[in-house]
């Protein structure tokens, strides 16, 4: 066993997580705050891109399934939406943009959250069997499942680039700002997914809320029309979804032709998610500690 | 055991519980159906009142606080191994929750100097359709080991493992003692401060245990501080030179772990023959009592077995077969009384027993139980679980053994000599 031994030197060596708190003494009390939270995080961030990486293998494995199923299903709803918003209810698209496209710029934040949303918050009961068995913060398990839904989306996006070509509608300068609305929309996402994925440890009744949550959240949204559809004195109080100001977002960076971005709405719905994440993180660190023995 | 000085423990427990709330349902029957209405009615209200405020909902109609663990003390020093051992239930698994940071402790605290990695299950987080390459890198990020480690130990793994020909197969087409393998080898390799392991030695084929036996051998003489929680005996005995003993969630003995293995199966004893409930065997005819004489049955040894009757109304036993069964339910051996001379016996009211002495009970430890089949000039029956014996291994054996569950029920005195063959010019 001597070349055991050299490569246990190594080990040790290469050990990544948590280098430096090696030696401090960890203190388990109850209901004491863990004051390394944040730096274990940053610790176990391999085992977050692990577990997204693990995902979106097994969703790609059977791999015509996975993919096609990223490209048909915001196709099918494009289409649809398209046709009743479009054609029969006859709403007004922004500026020349064709009304195809508006919806598909709407769907590609919504469908972003709504995955994130829906993956993320049953995420902790899927992954019992590693919370039962394994330390690691717990916050890495709803935040690791967004990230399938971060490849549908590029998936999505790169559709979207596709239909721009057919329509021959090109965007303009305001695409560079698109990495922003994508963050937002993901600040947006994080906060309730936080906060459904703890309480549907406690309380499995969040299983049957979240998909109701979803499928209302998309005809509140402008998703299949665009918010400038909203009567004036609508509209502030319409912001207070902060798919709103995600999708806004979107549209203002994807369309040329989009309407400008009407700014208390925007500030208003940042505002919204702002608070969310901060609650969910905050829920989530509550409870978190209590999810082996729930679950 | 020399006290250790402040900065060589590893781990330092102090006054650690750890409380469960369970909930049940009221004993009596629930007669009429507005009784239940109103009964989850008020199960109802209160799981909303919880919500409410926040708790966990617990079923039934009652709750009660449950102490899983309750008032642990214990030190262990750096580089030490400390075995674990209790019965089902007496909080082995709980505390190594505790301990690996899974779930936090309800009162105490526990002080945890280093790097802890828990292995409380054999590949924890595999998935099927993920080729076993692919399941490396997962099962060590999973137990904390960084991308970088695993890369350098993956060839060893690999080879731990015995998988070479099929890393690029999804480990649903596995055999299972290939999956086993595979998900030990990652864990093996796995070198924190301090491992805590709960049961993972009773898997995969009897060559296979040698090598985690002999891997476990190398961890614990590495320096490395290791907490083993099992119920083998021999393993303990062996890797640990000590061990705490929990019982009802409580530490009832600490120290050298012969000490605690022996005092262990004494309460074993005892507990499980008052648990014994009196069995009704024929009309008239209750058993009362089964007992060996000895406290602890060594493989090998003389055991004497006693069954106890109460008789209310006069009977006869035509047959009477003692019945050794394995943990698993397999009838190991039977005694047939017959054919010592004493049946059919003809018994009045009274009570009396049936002593039986086996010369010899070469039995490989582990749990049995016994059971006895009876038959008088009517009936006839046979009678499972009435009592359950405990063999401890024969000491005197010198090698390192493979664990009990690979050994099959039965020692054999057996011998062996090398002969050399001269040939023959």
């Amino acid at each position: 066993m001597g070349v055991k031994s050299v490569n246990e030197t190594a080990g040790f060596a290469t050990a990544v997580q948590v280098p430096a708190g090696a030696k401090r003494t960890l203190v388990l009390e109850s209901g004491r705050a863990e004051r390394n939270y944040w730096s274990d995080l940053w610790a176990y961030r391999e085992l977050f891109l692990i577990l997204g990486w693990r995902d979106v293998a097994v969703q790609y494995k059977q791999s015509v399934i996975g993919f096609a199923w990223a490209v048909v299903r915001p196709l099918l709803t494009m289409a649809i939406f398209t046709f009743v918003f479009g054609r029969l209810a006859r709403l007004p698209s922004e500026g020349n943009a064709p009304y195809p496209l508006l919806v598909m710029a709407g769907m590609l934040p919504w469908f972003l959250l709504s995955s994130i949303l829906s993956q993320g918050s049953s995420s902790l009961i899927q992954n019992s069997n590693l919370i039962g068995k394994v330390y690691f913060p717990r916050l890495i398990v709803p935040v690791a499942s967004s990230v399938v839904a971060i490849v549908d989306f590029i998936v999505t996006l790169a559709l979207f680039f596709v239909m721009m070509a057919i329509w021959q509608y090109p965007p303009d300068w305001r695409l560079i700002l698109l990495p922003v609305a994508i963050i937002v929309a993901l600040v947006a996402a994080l906060g309730p997914v936080l906060m459904l994925a703890a309480l549907n440890v406690k309380y499995r009744d969040f299983r049957f809320i979240v998909p109701f949550v979803v499928q209302f959240g998309l005809y509140i949204s402008p998703v299949g029309f665009s918010s400038s559809v909203i009567p004036e004195k609508w509209r502030l109080m319409y912001s207070l979804n902060p798919a709103v100001g995600v999708i806004d977002s979107f549209r203002w960076c994807l369309l040329a032709d989009a309407a400008p971005i009407y700014w208390p709405g925007m500030g208003l719905s940042v505002l919204v998610s702002v608070i969310l994440l901060w609650l969910g993180v905050r829920t989530f660190r509550a409870t978190e500690k209590s999810f082996a023995d729930l679950i | 055991m020399p006290e250790p000085n402040e900065a060589d423990i590893a781990i330092r427990a102090q006054g650690l519980g750890k409380k469960y709330i369970i909930g049940h349902q009221s004993a009596e029957r629930v007669p009429t159906l507005r009784d239940a209405l109103t009964r989850s009615a008020s199960a109802i209200l209160r799981s909303t009142g919880e919500i409410l405020r926040g708790k966990p909902i617990v079923a039934g109609d009652e709750t009660e606080e449950f102490w899983a663990l309750r008032d642990i003390n214990f030190e262990v020093a750096r580089g030490e191994v400390m075995g674990i051992i209790g019965r089902n239930g007496a909080g082995k698994s709980t505390l190594l929750k505790v301990l690996s940071r899974i779930t936090e402790p309800s009162e105490g605290r526990v002080e945890i100097k280093g790097r802890v990695a828990s292995l409380l299950e054999v590949g924890t987080g595999f998935h099927p359709e993920l080729s076993g390459r692919e399941n490396i890198f997962l099962n060590g990020a999973i137990l904390g080991m960084g991308r970088r480690e695993i890369k350098a130990k993956f060839d060893e793994i690999v080879a731990f493992a015995e998988v070479e020909r099929f890393l690029d197969t999804p480990v649903k087409r596995y055999s299972s003692g290939m999956y086993v393998r595979l998900a030990f080898a990652v864990a093996a390799h796995l070198e924190p401060e301090i491992l805590v392991v709960d049961e993972v030695l009773a898997v995969g084929d009897a060559e296979f245990q040698k090598k985690c036996l002999g891997k476990m051998k190398d961890v614990a003489g590495g320096g490395r501080t290791v907490l083993f929680v099992s119920h083998n005996m021999g393993a303990i005995e062996s890797l640990c030179p000590r061990a705490i003993q929990l019982s009802g969630g409580q530490v009832v003995s600490i120290g050298a772990s012969g000490v605690v293995v022996l005092d262990y199966l004494d309460r074993w004893r005892a507990e499980s023959s008052r648990t014994m409930q009196q069995r009704q065997l024929e009309p008239g005819l209750v058993f009362e009592n089964l007992r060996t004489t000895t406290d602890i049955v060594r493989s090998g040894d003389v055991c004497e077995i006693e069954l106890s009757f109460a008789a209310e109304i006069p009977g006869v036993i035509t047959d009477c077969q003692l019945l050794i069964y394995s943990a698993t339910g397999v009838r190991v051996a039977a005694v047939d009384v017959r054919e010592f001379g004493i049946l059919p016996f003809r018994y009045k009211p009274g009570r009396f027993l049936i002593r039986v002495k086996i010369e010899s009970l070469p039995l490989v430890e582990g749990h049995y139980s016994l059971g006895v089949a009876l038959g008088s000039s009517q009936h006839g029956a046979t009678h499972e679980n009435l009592c359950d014996i405990q063999v401890v291994s024969d000491l005197a054996f010198s090698t390192v053994r493979y664990p009990a569950n690979v050994r099959g029920f039965i020692e054999l005195a057996a011998n062996a000599e090398v002969v050399s063959l001269k040939e023959h010019p």
